[in-house]
């Protein structure tokens, strides 16, 4: 069997090519989809990219989140699918309620583009068990409204139930409220982050490491651990 | 055209760094005293026909769903506002509301 994962196209996603060629670079088959259908295709796991959907009118993701296609992955995300969303994808889940809290723009108002340290705060997720519990991985990041906000009572119970995915280490590029880059469901198979794993997946195009310019490609073992959990639940 | 107006602003525990900005502009400016700015949305929907309650429930319901997002921001005010008279439609001036708008949220 071959994973199959699904890539979301709205008008105004940007990394969408680059999410279906970080699929394929993980071995599964990279599926696109499109925003006014609402057929999945059969694929075993979906992907919102970044971009601007919609050009970030009202707010971001605030319109996408009400494309067909949309309607289909909460479904499918509520029977146990495993969905991330990065950056404008990560947004388009919290409109759509799948993860609480939202981003408003970021706190020093300035597009932020860079290189950024990240904790693995949950291994346990559908797309972060081939990483190391407290791992540190660097992976681009580059927005605009990445301000992670929610109520008090929303962040504790995220920190208490280990529901907090991934924190920024050493700079906090947005204001986030309490370093937070990503986050996941109670099931812990929808994740949002606003960094961009999938801009990391292939040596000669990724970030700057210590060993050498462009190598890193710690994003990948996002799409590698969906794939082992797809194949390890096929098999079983 | 009656018009219906829905006013948004971020919720007030929530940081406004747009007008934050604006208030510093404003202090840049020399246009000063003011404590704090706060930007918000203001959306104008124009009716076909009367403004019914059917109608105003549809606007209260699009401005909870669409227009804002519950979890930073609040809906402050549905208004409805006739043109006042003064824009060649051939709309009369309204006696009842001579402000030309009504508050529906009270």
């Amino acid at each position: 069997m071959t994973a199959r994962i699904g890539v979301v196209t709205f008008p105004g996603s940007l990394d969408d090519r680059d999410a279906l060629r970080a699929v394929r670079l993980a071995g599964a088959e990279a599926v696109p989809l499109f925003h006014a259908d609402a057929d999945l295709k059969d694929v075993d796991a979906v992907v919102l990219p970044g971009g601007f959907s919609y050009g970030d009118y009202l707010r971001a993701g605030a319109i996408a989140r009400f494309a067909p296609v949309m309607d289909t992955i909460v479904d499918a995300a509520e029977g146990g699918m495993p969905v991330l969303g990065i950056c404008n994808g990560f947004q388009v889940l919290t409109e759509v309620h799948l993860l609480p809290g939202s981003m408003i723009k970021n706190e020093h108002l300035h597009f932020v583009c860079r290189d950024q340290t990240l904790r693995v705060e949950n291994a346990q997720t559908a797309w972060t068990t081939e990483y190391r519990q407290g791992e540190e991985i660097v992976v681009p990041l580059k927005n605009q409204d990445g301000q992670y906000v929610a109520d008090a009572h929303t962040l504790d119970e995220l920190e208490g139930e280990g529901r907090v995915a991934f924190r920024y280490v050493g700079w906090n590029p947005n204001g986030s409220r309490r370093d937070i880059a990503g986050i996941t469901n109670a099931r812990g198979n929808v994740v949002g982050l606003m960094p961009h794993p999938e801009h990391a997946v292939e040596s000669g195009f990724g970030p700057d490491s210590v060993e050498g310019g462009r190598i890193g490609t710690d994003g990948l073992a996002f799409f590698t651990s969906a794939i082992k959990g797809l194949l390890a639940r096929a098999s079983s | 055209m009656p018009k219906i107006i829905v006013d948004v602003m971020p919720k007030p525990e929530i940081l406004d760094p747009q007008g934050k900005a604006i208030g510093a502009a404003l202090t840049r400016l020399g246009i000063e005293g003011f404590r704090e700015v706060r930007q918000g949305k203001r959306f104008e929907l124009k009716v076909h026909g009367e403004i019914t309650d059917e109608v105003l429930a549809k606007v209260q319901h699009a401005a909870q769903t669409l227009l804002s997002n519950p979890v930073i921001e609040d809906v402050v005010s549905v208004k409805k506002t006739e043109c006042g008279g003064n824009c060649g439609c051939g709309h009369a001036k309204s006696d009842q509301a001579p402000n030309g708008h009504k508050d529906l949220l009270a």
